[in-house]
C-alpha cells in the first residue's frame, strides 16, 4: 500500500510523540540526579543536566549503603534468574518430549498457578520465613522465587518444536537422556533461555512488595526498596540523591536489555502469542 | 519377594519407546522432581495454606476455625468495595484507552512508510525496563503541583494548576497515566507481532474494495487482532486488580480513599494489622474476581480463533 504524504506525516508525528512520552520520565531521572534540590524544585522546571551528580551520590552514600544494595539486587535477581531458567528448561523439556503418567495433571497444576495472583502466596510464605528465622536474609529474598509456573509453560512451548530426529540420533549413538539434554538440547535453545532469562531478571529486580514485607535491614535492601525507604512521607526527602540512586539502579537493567533485547522481544512474542 | 516389591521392580524396568530405541520410564520424573519439590513447598503449599487461613482467626500461638466469618467481614467492609470501585474505573476507562493507543502504536510501527522502525520500537519499549518504584518516584515530581513539568505544560496551553495528589479525580487520573505510560508500549509490541502475521493480501483486497484507512482499521485490523487484544485485555485486567506499587508510592491510596486499590487494602490488613485470616479471605475473593473476569472476557470473544 502506498501512503499519501499526510498519512505518513501523521504516523511520524504520532510515533515521535510516543517516543518522547516514553523516554521523558527516564531522561528526567538522569537530569534530576544531577540537580540540587533547589534546582529540582524550580519553576519553570529545569530540563538540562546540572553539576550536582557527585554531591548527590555522596549524600546518598551517607544515608544508605547504596553499593551494597545495588549488589544485593544484582545478586538476588541473578541467582533467581539462573535457577528459574535451569529448572524451567528441564521441566519444560520433560513436558514437551516425554509421555509419562500424571503428565497432563501436573501440567494443569502448573498452568493454574500462572493464573493465580502471586499475592495468594504472600502470607504463608511470610509465616514460613518467620518460622525459619529468615527475615532480613538473602534466603528470604531468593528461595521463594527459585521456580515458577510461567517459566515451565514458556519453555515447554519452546521445546515442543525441537526436532525429534536430533534426539533420536543422540539416543541411537547411546547418549543417555541427561547428556542429550545438556549437550544437544540446551545449546540449541539458547535464544529461548535468554528470552526467559531477561524476562525473569526484570521481574525479579522489580519485585517490591515481598522485600517490603520481609526486609528491614538496610544492608539487605534491594534497589527498589532502598529508593522507597528514602522517599517515605514524613522523612525529610532529598530528591537529588534519590534520583541519583534511581539513575544508578537503572544501569544494570539497561545493560541487560541492550545485550539481550533481541531475545527479549522475541521472548515476549513467544510467551504471549504462541501461549 | 512380596508382590509390591515385584511391582516396583517391574516399574523400574519399564521403558519408554522412541522408534527403535527406548529409555527407562523413570527418566521424565527425574527431570521434573527437583522442580516439583521446590514448587510444592513455595508455591502450592502457600496457595492451599492461604485458603485454610482464610477460614481461621490466625495467630502464631494457635488459630481458631471461624468458618466464613472472614469472608463476611471483607464483603461487608465499605473500604473493600471502595477499592474495587476504584479499580473498576481503571478497568473500564484506562484499559480500553490504553489498548486502543497500543493498537494505533502497533499499526504505526508496522507501517511500510516508516523508516528506522527498529529505533522507534526500541524506544517505545523502554518503559518496560524500569521497575515500578523507580518510575513512580519520577512521576511523583512530574505530577508535583507547584514545580512539575505536567502542570507547567498545562499552564502553557492556558489552563490552571491541577492538584494531582489533593484532588480525588486528579489523583485517579495520575495513577491512570502512570499505568498507561508503563504498559502501552508493552502491549503495542505484542499487538505488533499479531499484525505481522496478518497476510498482506487482505489489506490489498480491502483497498481494491475501496475501503478507507479508518474503515480498514476498524473493520479489518481490529477484528483480526481480536485474539491478541483479548490476551492483552486479560493481562491488563489481572494487572489492574493487583495494582500496588504505583498508588502505594504516588498517593498512598489518597486523598481519602480515592486511589485505594484492593492490594493496598489487603496489604494494610495483612502486613500492617497482621490480621492474616482476614487478608487471606480478601485474597481469595480477589482471585475469584480475577478468575470470573478472565472467564467472561474469553466468553465474550468466543468465535475468535484464540488458542491458549
Amino acid at each position: 500500500m502506498r501512503s499519501p504524504f499526510s498519512m505518513k506525516f501523521l504516523t511520524y508525528a504520532f510515533l515521535i510523540v510516543a517516543v518522547v512520552v516514553s523516554i521523558y520520565p527516564i531522561y528526567w531521572i538522569y537530569v534530576a540526579g544531577t540537580l540540587s534540590d533547589g534546582q529540582i524544585f524550580h519553576y519553570p522546571p529545569s530540563n538540562w543536566f546540572g553539576s550536582h551528580l557527585v554531591s548527590n551520590v555522596k549524600a546518598l552514600e551517607t544515608s544508605m549503603p547504596v553499593w551494597r544494595d545495588l549488589a544485593n539486587s544484582i545478586f538476588v535477581s541473578g541467582i533467581t534468574t539462573v535457577s528459574v531458567v535451569f529448572f524451567s528448561s528441564m521441566v519444560g523439556y520433560a513436558f514437551a518430549k516425554y509421555q509419562f503418567w500424571g503428565k497432563s495433571f501436573l501440567f494443569f497444576v502448573v498452568l493454574i498457578t500462572i493464573m493465580i495472583p502471586i499475592q495468594t502466596t504472600l502470607i504463608p510464605l511470610f509465616i514460613i520465613i518467620s518460622k525459619l528465622h529468615w527475615q532480613n536474609s538473602y534466603q528470604a529474598l531468593i528461595v521463594p522465587f527459585l521456580v515458577n509456573g510461567f517459566g515451565v509453560f514458556f519453555m515447554r512451548q519452546q521445546m515442543q518444536s525441537f526436532p525429534e530426529q536430533l534426539l533420536e540420533a543422540a539416543r541411537i549413538d547411546g547418549s543417555n537422556e541427561f547428556r542429550t539434554f545438556f549437550r544437544i538440547v540446551v545449546p540449541n535453545v539458547l535464544p529461548s533461555l535468554a528470552a526467559l532469562g531477561i524476562l525473569t531478571f526484570l521481574q525479579q529486580w522489580s519485585n517490591f512488595i515481598w522485600p517490603l514485607v520481609v526486609i528491614n535491614d538496610r544492608n539487605r535492601f534491594t534497589m527498589p526498596l532502598m529508593l522507597q525507604q528514602l522517599d517515605q512521607p514524613g522523612n525529610v526527602i532529598h530528591y537529588g540523591p534519590i534520583f541519583a540512586g534511581a539513575a544508578i539502579g537503572l544501569i544494570p537493567l539497561m545493560i541487560v536489555f541492550v545485550c539481550l533485547q533481541r531475545y527479549f522481544i522475541s521472548g515476549m512474542y513467544n510467551g504471549s502469542v504462541k501461549g | 519377594m512380596d508382590p509390591t516389591q515385584a511391582g516396583k521392580r517391574a516399574w523400574l524396568h519399564r521403558r519408554l519407546k522412541f522408534g527403535s530405541v527406548s529409555v527407562p520410564a523413570w527418566i521424565p520424573y527425574a527431570f521434573i522432581l527437583p522442580f516439583f519439590v521446590i514448587f510444592c513447598v513455595f508455591m502450592l503449599y502457600p496457595i492451599v495454606d492461604t485458603f485454610i487461613i482464610s477460614f481461621e482467626n490466625w495467630s502464631a500461638s494457635g488459630s481458631q476455625w471461624v468458618g466464613v466469618h472472614n469472608y463476611r467481614l471483607v464483603l461487608t467492609d465499605p473500604a473493600f468495595w471502595t477499592s474495587l470501585l476504584n479499580d473498576a474505573f481503571i478497568l473500564l476507562v484506562q484499559v480500553p484507552i490504553m489498548l486502543f493507543l497500543a493498537t494505533l502504536l502497533a499499526v504505526a510501527l508496522h507501517s511500510k512508510a516508516i523508516r528506522f522502525k527498529w529505533v522507534f520500537r526500541l524506544l517505545v519499549f523502554f518503559p518496560v525496563l524500569v521497575d515500578a518504584v523507580t518510575y513512580t518516584i519520577a512521576f511523583q515530581l512530574i505530577f508535583n503541583t507547584n514545580f512539575g513539568i505536567l502542570n507547567y505544560l498545562i499552564h502553557l496551553v492556558g489552563f490552571g494548576t491541577v492538584n494531582w495528589t489533593g484532588n480525588a479525580w486528579a489523583a485517579r487520573i495520575s495513577i491512570f497515566m502512570v499505568v498507561t505510560w508503563r504498559w502501552t508500549g508493552y502491549n503495542a509490541i505484542i499487538l505488533l507481532s499479531g499484525l505481522q502475521s496478518i497476510p498482506e493480501e487482505l489489506y490489498e483486497s480491502a483497498v481494491v474494495d475501496g475501503a478507507g484507512r479508518v474503515k480498514t482499521f476498524f473493520k479489518l485490523t481490529i477484528p483480526l487482532l481480536r485474539p491478541i487484544l483479548l490476551f492483552c485485555a486479560i493481562l491488563s485486567t489481572v494487572g489492574t486488580l493487583q495494582l500496588f506499587t504505583e498508588p502505594y508510592i504516588l498517593t498512598a491510596g489518597g486523598p481519602g480513599s480515592a486511589t485505594e486499590t484492593p492490594m493496598l487494602y489487603l496489604y494494610s490488613i495483612g502486613f500492617q494489622n497482621y490480621n492474616f485470616g482476614l487478608a487471606s479471605a480478601g485474597t481469595y475473593i480477589l482471585t475469584t474476581i480475577i478468575g470470573i473476569l478472565s472467564y467472561l472476557q474469553i466468553r465474550a470473544s468466543k468465535g475468535g480463533d484464540y488458542h491458549a
